[in-house]
């Protein structure tokens, strides 16, 4: 957490409890479940079409990393909800307006380029978030990011690693990372754009600011792009708003064919 | 079972060694009738190898292959902890793969080789995973059934003769039996659930206990290879044997979730003690092994596309790695000894 | 230059006070790939505290034919073997 406390206009303290300040927590926490479940979802696409074997289980492994962050996640925001719903009621049965995550996370796989680029922009934002989250006046998220922080220092690890071996690699992958790259980056502006959300939530003590973050995230991209001989693309401050929940065509797909069984059979245990 | 198509015309192996000196390989049976393990470098009957390759790497790209038919599901598991399992399952499969291409390597082969043996066609690969998953209760079909068979068969191969097979089997088995208590779980809450989740698993039992049944291989009676590999420790049940135990273990789990069996011979014999099956279809075994099963053509299709689709990957990391050691080797000047490295 | 991924041999540490024990091998780039895959591939159900690879092809092998001359002149040296002593039972700490 930054080291000057935020001294709002209204202390903290007497929004909690305010239905205002619930909505925001649980939409919060939505946010991050939602990134981390959606980007569980497009890498599962990857089993069996792997470079390699060993890639395969690499793959296979950041989604489970990132499908338990988003199990823990959404059973937090349900309670935080409190209308009885849990962790698969909000994966499988709320509309694509209603999921809160990053546009970034629902773009298509593409090559295994795109891919890692994806990766790499919301694996090295997480480590930034789940880094300050771990000191959240918000126990619960607090424990949760400290755990998927473990996870998150080897994501990074992994797609930088991978990063750099395409971007200094052959001319040919080079080419195709820089070109992922440049489709991508569009979408990194939104996660450091602040809304009301944000604003209680670091009024409240309990998300870190993005604009501090965003100052690391950037930081740590010029190093790995460097290194990867990569360019980093313009700014281009598209106002995405997956955050909240106007999202790109994609996610209509990728939602249809993850909740079709739970919607075909209502009330069925699986 | 990963060894149905080792009796084909066209498999090598000789029963006996020809032409190699009767005493080394008199003494190499010596070493294994008393149970001695035979290590990588250690003298082999050219046959003894040429069938543990065949023999390693089929099982292994039967692992490989078969991360496909239930891969096909991950993207739509119905839940959220099913899909975590699912995934890991199949994450297993992959490494399980790895560690049989690995055992394989030691007999001097290299896994390039063996990968474009799987991606042309020339190798072969374990009949069932040529079967399509149609719904979810094939996950749990899979699990329960194809996983089962595959225990029944790898347990004794823990105890073969060659050292690393023997090992990577081991690490298998220990993996392997979470595989086949999810499936039985999945199809456990199907069957207690909706009149359409009953039937949804009903449906897969009735698809998948025949290939089940045909993973064991024809009957060794028609083997002349199986002596050879009994004898030198590689297969160490018949597949018979191993089909009568699997029925016998699986027919009363299926009588528990209320499912039918597809067979209307199914009897139990209370002179053997043995539940007898009708008849297997064989012709429609040869037919899946020959390539013309349901899937055969969309499983090599997958993976040949995603080996081509990798070749880039693949040559920028060598690529990448080569030039990275260019410039470790400029930095140092000669004559000075190099540091001990920890990998960043 | 070769597109093959060099061989690595793995060798996992899966307690703190225990050796690195050999556990099988797996195809890489480079080393730290090679960590990275060894991780993946040996450590899932949390039997690693410490990772070492080698490439397969540094590995110096003692000679199966030479087994004899490096192994056997082992065995009457049983003096070598604690149990060849006979020590009294009253005699403590030996």
């Amino acid at each position: 957490m930054s080291a000057t406390p935020a001294t709002p206009a209204t202390p903290a303290a007497s929004l909690q409890g305010t239905t205002l300040q619930i909505d925001a927590h649980c939409r919060y926490v939505l946010r991050l479940a939602d990134t981390s479940l959606v980007l569980a979802q497009r890498l599962g696409e990857w089993v069996g079409h792997a470079p390699e074997l060993e890639e395969e289980l690499a793959l296979a492994n950041l989604a489970l990393d990132l499908i338990g962050q988003a199990r823990l996640l959404l059973t937090y925001a349900g309670e935080l909800e409190g209308r009885g719903r849990d962790e698969d009621a909000l994966a499988f049965l709320r509309e694509p307006t209603e999921f809160l995550n990053l546009t970034l996370a629902e773009q298509p796989n593409g090559d295994f380029g795109q891919t890692i680029v994806r990766q790499w922009l919301i694996d090295t934002w997480q480590l930034c978030l789940y880094e300050r989250l771990a000191a959240s006046s918000d126990t619960r998220l607090a424990a949760i990011a400290a755990k998927a922080l473990k996870e998150t220092r080897y994501h990074q690890r992994f797609s930088s690693g991978w990063l750099v071996r395409l971007g200094d690699g052959t001319a040919e992958s080079r080419q195709r990372v820089q070109r992922a790259l440049d489709e991508l980056w569009r979408f990194s502006a939104e996660l450091f754009a602040v809304d009301q959300v944000d604003e209680r939530m670091h009024a409240a003590g309990i998300a870190p600011s993005l604009t501090e973050l965003a100052a690391e995230w950037s930081a740590r991209i010029d190093a790995d792009l460097s290194a990867a001989t990569l360019r980093r693309p313009a700014a281009l401050p598209y106002p995405w708003q997956g955050k909240r929940g106007v999202h790109t065509e994609h996610l209509g797909y990728l939602l249809a064919e993850m909740q079709y069984l739970p919607r075909s059979y209502p009330g069925a245990r699986w | 079972m990963y060894t149905q198509a080792l009796d084909n015309p066209g498999s090598e192996a000789q029963p006996a060694d020809s032409g190699e000196s009767g005493g080394r390989a008199a003494r190499f049976q010596a070493r294994i009738d008393v149970d001695e393990k035979i290590e990588p470098k250690d003298w082999m009957p050219e046959a003894y190898r040429q069938t543990l390759i065949r023999q390693i790497s089929q099982h292994a790209h039967s692992e490989v292959v078969g991360m496909l038919p239930e891969g096909n599901w991950i993207t739509r598991a119905p839940s959220l902890k099913r899909k975590a399992v699912l995934i890991a399952k199949v994450q297993d499969e992959g490494g399980h793969g790895m560690y049989l291409y690995s055992a394989a390597e030691t007999l001097g082969i290299s896994r390039a080789e063996m990968f474009e043996q799987l991606l042309s066609g020339a190798a072969k690969y374990s009949s069932i995973f040529n079967y399509p998953t149609l719904s979810w209760a094939d996950i749990g079909a899979i699990g329960w059934l194809v996983d089962g068979a595959a225990i029944m068969n790898q347990i004794p191969i823990c105890r073969c003769s060659y050292g690393p097979y023997a090992r990577a089997m081991v690490r298998i088995c220990k993996e392997e039996s979470f595989h086949q208590r999810q499936g039985f779980e999945i199809m456990l809450t199907l069957a207690h659930g909706t009149p359409a989740q009953r039937a949804m698993a009903q449906d897969a039992l009735n698809r998948w206990w025949w290939p089940s049944l045909m993973m064991f291989g024809p009957s060794d009676a028609e083997s002349k290879h199986t002596a050879q590999s009994m004898r030198w420790k590689i297969k160490r049940f018949t597949n018979d044997e191993l089909r009568q135990k699997f029925i016998d273990i699986t027919v009363p789990q299926a009588q528990f979730l209320g499912l039918t069996l597809p067979d209307e011979a199914l009897r139990w014999d209370e002179a053997t003690q043995h539940f007898q099956i009708g008849p297997i279809d064989w012709s429609e075994f040869q037919a899946v092994l020959k390539g013309n099963g349901p899937c055969n053509r969309e499983r090599l299709e997958a993976r040949r596309a995603a080996h081509d689709a990798g070749r880039w990957v693949r040559e920028a990391a060598a690529a990448h790695a080569h030039k990275e050691r260019m410039r470790a080797s400029a930095a140092v000047p000669p004559g000075s000894a190099p540091e001990p490295r920890v990998a960043p | 230059m070769s597109n093959d991924w060099p061989l690595f041999e793995v060798f996992i540490r899966s307690r703190a006070g225990l050796e690195h024990k050999h556990v099988g091998s797996l195809h890489a780039a480079d080393a730290r790939m090679a960590i990275e895959h060894a991780r993946d591939v040996y450590t899932r159900r949390q039997e690693g505290v410490s990772i070492w690879v080698m490439r397969s092809a540094d590995i110096i092998a003692s000679d199966p034919q030479e087994a004899e001359a490096l192994f056997e002149p082992a065995r009457d040296k049983v003096y070598r073997h604690p149990t060849f002593y006979a020590i009294p039972e009253e005699v403590k700490n030996l």
